[in-house]
């Protein structure tokens, strides 16, 4: 038996039989604060001893740069954008995530196929069809979400600067200015990560409580799993 | 359970027609769209061509992951998935629904022969292009792999990694790598001519007698369709540019 599987048919040519280590995902809209406790919780583990690695969107060493300068005229379709990112993805799975499973590190992803789903879908990609389209992705051990309502989110996002036009979901306005469009197009993206965390058996936060018992309860649940759950199978 | 999405599902309703044509390298394709082209425009139609892999945003990237041999036979299907789905949304679909003649040399099927070639699971990638619209008329060119490879081969000595399938490792020559390769997309193509219902063409006749059985292949799909107004008709964008 391996340790991970894919949600489908999986990578092609990657052999998962000798992946070990820990996937542990934090999903959460923008400005939610996951920045915030994945840094705790990276910590926390480190303190314990564990290997820590970590990805987020965005962060691949293909696709990077052309998602910044696409977002920054505005010039791909949207669909082009739904699959740049999966593109971004798959490159960070291949890349950043499997190696450091094959080493045995716990792996912490700033979002996951989740917010790329989501985002797709408030964009009007079929469900269906995003969904097989990740369904190359490994089943993490575990996710984190950090639930918030949209209208919450507005004092903590402006708090950090104006606000942005991408995290308002601007190139798909949905309001007279940046403020109503963040507050309805946050609002849908929750309302898609809420479906998915049902569909997922996501680990729903509270993130409307104290930082301090929000990364209580985190690294707690995340040490736990790590014990109960050893890294490797075959060890 | 839910409907499987996958490609082939999204008729084009559009008072356009899209005219595709596919197969190996060195097949003649191009040279055969081109001529349409040509004639289409002599016609008095509208035409506009959409390549294979020329996003402009998203072609840099490409660039750059093949330059630095970054590409994996998922991210490779990926990127070229992002690059088609740009064309589609922004040229393809636009240009259809103004009623133009639109020639793709390569569609989705390239994608579906390649990306299979490289053990990417047919399945997932025909639900990958599941966006795509179905083609008015679309053409394999058939050609025996000998032929192709003499075409290509004493053309163009250098092939480039991901062109040769080097990312395979199926020979560390790149010409012989290059030839597996080849044979692997073909076999790929020979199946989806079925499946699709691929209209094929012996790419072994001469020039001028594929272009006339292409001619006849795409009258019928133009007898309800609008014409260029007069005196454009042979203006090509870059001269209205000028």
């Amino acid at each position: 038996m391996k340790r991970f599987e894919s949600y489908g048919q999986g990578v092609p040519g990657l052999e998962l039989g000798d992946l070990s280590g820990w996937l542990i995902v934090v999903e959460g809209p923008d400005g939610v604060g996951r920045t915030t406790h994945v840094n705790r919780l990276r910590a926390h583990l480190e303190q314990l001893g564990y290997a820590v690695a970590e990805t987020g969107l965005t962060r691949s060493d293909l696709a990077s740069r052309g998602i910044r300068r696409a977002k920054q005229g505005n010039t791909l379709g949207s669909n082009a954008f739904n699959l740049f990112y999966a593109t971004d993805f798959a490159d960070r799975l291949e890349q950043q995530i499997v190696p450091a499973l094959r080493a045995g590190f716990v792996m912490i992803t700033d979002r996951y196929i989740y917010s790329l789903i989501a985002r797709a879908i408030v964009r009007g990609a079929e469900p269906d069809w995003i969904k097989q389209v990740y369904s190359f992705a490994l089943l993490p051990d575990a996710v984190f979400y950090l639930r918030i309502e949209a209208a919450q989110l507005v004092p903590r996002v402006l708090a950090e600067g104006p606000f942005d036009y991408w995290e308002s979901g601007m190139d798909i306005p949905m309001g007279e200015d940046l403020h109503d469009s963040f507050v309805n197009y946050q609002g849908r993206i929750i309302h898609e990560l809420d479906a998915l965390a049902r569909e997922y058996g996501f680990h729903t936060l509270d993130a409307t409580r104290e930082v301090d018992d929000i990364a209580d309860e985190l690294c707690a649940s995340v040490t736990h799993l790590l014990m109960k759950r050893p890294a490797s199978l075959t060890t | 359970m839910t409907t499987l999405t996958t490609y082939g599902q999204r008729a084009n309703p559009y008072p356009g027609k899209l005219v595709i044509v596919e197969g190996i390298d060195g097949s003649g394709k191009s040279t055969q769209l081109s001529l349409l082209a040509q004639w289409l425009r002599a016609e008095g139609h509208l035409v506009t061509f959409s390549e294979w892999n020329s996003s402009p945003i998203v072609k840099a990237t490409t660039s750059r992951g093949k330059k630095n041999q970054l590409l994996t036979p998922l991210t490779f299907s990926l990127i070229h998935a992002t690059d088609f789905s740009d064309r589609i949304e922004r040229d393809i679909v636009p240009a259809l629904k103004g009623g133009a003649i639109v020639l793709a040399d390569r569609y989705v099927y390239t994608a579906f022969a390649r990306d299979v070639a490289r053990g990417v699971d047919p399945k997932w990638v025909r639900a990958l292009y599941r966006f795509a619209v179905t083609p008015t008329l679309a053409v394999y060119y058939r050609v025996p792999l000998d032929v192709a490879l003499y075409r290509i081969l004493s053309a163009r000595p250098k092939l480039k990694y991901y062109e040769a399938g080097m990312d395979l490792g199926l020979s560390p020559d790149p010409i012989e790598s290059y030839r597996r390769f080849q044979s692997r997309i073909q076999v790929e193509y020979e199946g989806l001519v079925p499946e699709y219902g691929l209209a094929t063409m012996d790419a072994t006749l001469p020039v001028e007698v594929q272009q006339r059985a292409l001619r006849e292949l795409i009258k019928p799909h133009l007898s309800d369709i609008a014409r260029a107004p007069q005196g454009e008709a042979f203006e090509t964008t870059e001269e209205r540019r000028a």
